[in-house]
């Protein structure tokens, strides 16, 4: 049991090193990394608009409800703000990105190995590390952030609509005191974090595609273990980054 | 062709999105730039010892009820006392010229606002003139510090007091 966990582990940073050896490579030839960021962002943008929305109405709320107890209901704008950055933003779209994108890359390329498309590639002597794994491994790792950072706007946005608008939170307090609070780390510690889970997400959803058993049932189980490996590891990353972030 | 041709058009959208996400993020979120959106109104000044943590945007309030905002706030290099300046909305133009402003705290944990306290004169404050009276915030800190040394004072004499 032990044995195959480290098995396992040691296989996806093999694995993690012949993909980054093929990056380079993949990127002297655009077209297809762009494809793929378009698979992976341009393709998920409503959903992570919407959750946003949502999470940011939400947070609207229940800040309100809390922060009011203390009669400091201006704060709202900078706990959305510094919750929106640091936390939500990069760990729920990590989340969404996981289910919507990194379930899409497994199951295609699970399917492609299921139907000796990439067996069919190697005897013909073309990589299917460049020219499959890599540019989808490219296309999350660079669609990743850009989804976090629009996922923060929508929220900040969610939030202002229910504290300011529904609320009656004072605008001025709540942008103020928010622009007043947050200083540029917290913007690095989002955008640092948003990298390295776009880095883990693509990397188990390509590894468990090109891994799976070339069956129906091997595909769907894989597609399952891409959510919940990238979940689970995202989270540890997390409280790693946190951590980190934190101790300086 | 043509799908190819949406495609991109598809990923430069999503691309310019992220990085004009990003560029507010980075950019508008710390510090200060964002404008409100500008109101018809005049502004008028205060000089205070003490601003506190008063902030650009923060509001203006009469009796409670918003009637402008902080515009900016400056150092006077000659007396060592804050200038601020005060956006009030054009529809508040009865206020007398000799009301006096205060920094106050909104709730416990609250940011601060500037309070106007009505005068009794019968000019009216306009564009450009200075509000004479004013109260500097009040340094929660210091505060404290009189309450304790004023508490420990009694209390030495007290023990004396048992002492004896």
């Amino acid at each position: 049991m032990i044995g195959a966990s480290l098995g396992r582990i040691g296989a996806v940073v093999l694995f993690l090193l012949r993909v980054l050896g093929q990056c380079l490579p993949a990127l002297a030839k655009p077209r297809a990394v762009i494809h793929q960021i378009y698979n992976a962002g341009a393709r998920s943008l409503i959903i992570i608009m919407l959750c946003g929305l949502f999470v940011g109405m939400v947070l609207g709320l229940q800040g309100f409800d809390l922060l009011q107890r203390f009669g400091s209901e201006d704060a709202l704008g900078v706990a959305a703000a510094l919750g929106f950055l640091k936390e939500l933003g990069p760990v729920v779209t990590a989340l969404l990105f996981a289910g919507r994108a990194g379930t899409a890359l497994t199951s295609e390329i699970g399917l492609m190995r299921a139907t000796d498309q990439l067996t069919a590639m190697e005897m013909m002597a073309v990589d299917p590390l460049r020219h499959v794994i890599a540019p989808r491994f490219l296309g999350g790792v660079i669609a990743m952030p850009l989804l976090v950072a629009i996922f923060d706007i929508v929220g900040l946005f969610g939030a202002q609509l229910i504290g300011v608008q529904l609320m009656a939170v004072d605008p001025g307090a709540f942008w103020s005191q928010m622009q007043a609070a947050v200083e540029l780390d917290d913007v690095y510690e989002g955008i640092v974090k948003s990298i390295c889970f776009g880095f883990a997400c693509s990397l188990i959803a390509v590894y468990e595609g090109y891994h799976a058993p070339p069956t129906a049932q091997g595909v769907g189980l894989a597609t399952t273990r891409t959510v919940v490996v990238s979940s689970v590891l995202v989270l540890l990353i997390d409280y790693m980054l946190t951590a980190a972030f934190l101790g300086r | 062709m043509k799908s190819q041709r949406s495609l991109e058009i598809g990923t430069g959208l999503f691309v310019l999105l992220g990085f004009a996400a990003l560029f507010f993020l980075t950019t508008q979120l710390p510090g200060s730039g964002l404008s409100l959106g500008e109101q018809a109104g005049y502004s008028v000044t205060a000089k205070f010892d003490n601003v506190g943590d008063l902030k650009v945007g923060s509001p203006v309030s009469m009796a409670g009820v918003r009637i402008g905002r902080v515009e900016a706030i400056r150092f006077d290099p000659t007396d060592y006392r804050a200038v601020v300046s005060l956006k009030v909305e054009s529809s508040f133009d009865r206020i007398p010229d000799d009301s006096d402003a205060s920094i106050q705290t909104q709730g416990l944990l609250g940011g601060k606002y500037v309070g106007i306290g009505p005068g009794g004169s019968e000019t009216f404050l306009k564009q450009g003139s200075q509000i004479e009276f004013t109260q500097s915030a009040i340094v929660l800190e210091s505060l404290v510090n009189k309450f304790f040394a004023n508490f420990a004072s009694k209390d030495a004499g007290t023990d004396t007091a048992k002492a004896e």
